[in-house]
């Protein structure tokens, strides 16, 4: 596992400024829209990320309350901290663009409406492991996080029910896309997925060391006060 | 004693509690008047414009009174360590919480009583549509708030600031069904459309949150 994390940290560092540069540089600029379509090789796959990061989240707290297993609960609260951040950065870059495209920020549209929804879901689940410090914050963090996933698929269905406005996938409809652009955004979807895993990853590690540093500090307390006696 | 006479047991002595105190439901109705007359300040509606805002608005003040109820619920059961010797005692956790979330549904179902009269008078309400589904939409939707209210009650006796933690986890859990009790109510009060869908998507959010409920309620009530 200690190889894997620096031939993770060089590939992803490789694999983000090759897609900056086709992003950028590679990749045509598009028609009506113009250089701003460009965001969309960062926007789609933050979004691409944190979904793959909340799903993280809901396996792991699963697996934490199956087995009781704290290592499941810290990746649970990397995933859903990483997860908010990335979630952030599209809620953030998808204005950026619409102002000039649609000539609004925001709009009530359904993916819009659904990620805002999913970062509130998880900011509330951050908030409850904030909160609540007694040692029952792995077994009632992970029913939230169920409840939060169970949730989302009704938030789905009650926002579909108006019309949409989000531009629909265009992959796969044959449509005239440039093929520089499909294969800059599939390096950017591939980088940021990596960055993802690389970034939660190192969140992990650090939430189980600092597990370890305060139930080693609890020990030598311990033994401290009976050495003292 | 069977669960449901452990669920009637604790139900009774929670109605008798309230019918002795009148704590949680005299404070949500004054909470409830006051943002009803605060909401009639803050904009002046016509008879034809109140009847597309005033679902939102009945149904923000009903939330808003609830979280009050509550957040009295289980804090109730802190004092001389009621909750723990629930805890310890052979009755299952699952009776427990539908006697809460049924008290609490009666709190909220009688506030409701209460109040509606005085938002039809206030916002001058008449509704169009079919009449009859408010009733369904009113049961449907104070469940979904209540069952939920109810669970996450209990999961943020745990923390810190627990009067705070509250609507921060009920009210993002809650956005869908909030979204279908304003529209149906909307759509019945205007006429304008119909409200079939919402209140099938009611049913569905009380069915799945009230299976998840009883299937997590007790890892909830005995985490330690």
């Amino acid at each position: 596992m200690k190889i894997i994390f620096p031939i993770l940290c060089i590939l992803t560092a490789a694999l983000l400024s090759y897609g900056l540069y086709q992003a950028l540089v590679v990749a045509p600029t598009e028609q009506t829209m113009g250089d701003v379509q460009r965001i969309f090789y960062y926007h789609v796959p933050s979004a691409w990320t944190a979904g793959v990061l909340f799903f993280v989240n809901f396996i792991a707290s699963i697996a934490y309350l199956w087995r009781r297993n704290t290592k499941a609960d810290a990746l649970a609260l990397a995933a859903a901290e990483v997860g908010v951040v990335f979630c952030t950065i599209v809620l953030v870059t998808g204005p950026i663009w619409a102002r000039p495209v649609w000539g609004i920020w925001w709009t009530w549209d359904l993916r819009l409406t659904l990620t805002l929804v999913c970062w509130l879901i998880f900011v509330s689940y951050l908030f409850l492991r904030r909160f609540s410090s007694s040692g029952q914050t792995p077994v009632i963090a992970a029913v939230l996080a169920i409840f939060g996933t169970l949730d989302i698929p009704l938030v789905y269905f009650s926002i579909w029910f108006f019309r949409t406005q989000h531009p629909q996938p265009v992959m796969g409809n044959g449509g005239s896309i440039d093929p520089r652009m499909l294969h800059a955004f599939f390096i950017n979807l591939i980088a940021f997925t990596c960055f993802g895993a690389l970034v939660c990853w190192s969140r992990y590690r650090l939430e189980v060391l600092r597990r370890q540093v305060e139930e080693t500090q609890a020990l030598e307390s311990l033994l401290e006060v009976r050495s003292s006696r | 004693m069977s669960s449901t006479g452990i669920t009637r047991a604790t139900l009774v002595k929670d109605l008798r509690l309230e019918w002795r105190s009148k704590d949680a439901i005299n404070s949500m109705l004054f909470f409830a008047l006051l943002v009803v007359v605060i909401f009639s300040f803050s904009f002046d509606p016509t008879a034809e414009e109140s009847r597309r805002i005033a679902g939102g608005l009945v149904w923000v003040a009903f939330l808003f009174a609830a979280v009050v109820a509550l957040n009295q619920t289980w804090a109730r059961e802190l004092r001389n360590q009621v909750l723990d010797a629930y805890r310890v005692s052979p009755a299952p956790a699952n009776s427990l919480f539908l006697a809460k979330a049924l008290g609490n549904f009666i709190f909220v179902a009688v506030l409701e009583c209460l109040m509606t009269p005085l938002f039809i008078i206030f916002y001058n309400l008449r509704a169009i549509g079919p009449a009859y589904q408010l009733l369904i939409v009113a049961v449907l939707g104070t469940w979904a708030l209540v069952v939920n209210g109810t669970f996450f009650a209990a999961m943020s006796l745990r923390t810190r600031s627990r009067e705070i933690m509250l609507p921060l986890l009920l009210f993002p859990i809650s956005i869908p069904a909030l979204l279908a009790m304003v529209e149906a109510t909307r759509s019945i009060l205007t006429g304008e459309f119909s409200a079939k869908f919402w209140i099938v998507l009611l049913v569905a959010y009380d069915v799945v949150f009230t299976m998840a409920s009883l299937f997590l309620f007790e890892l909830v009530l005995h985490a330690e």
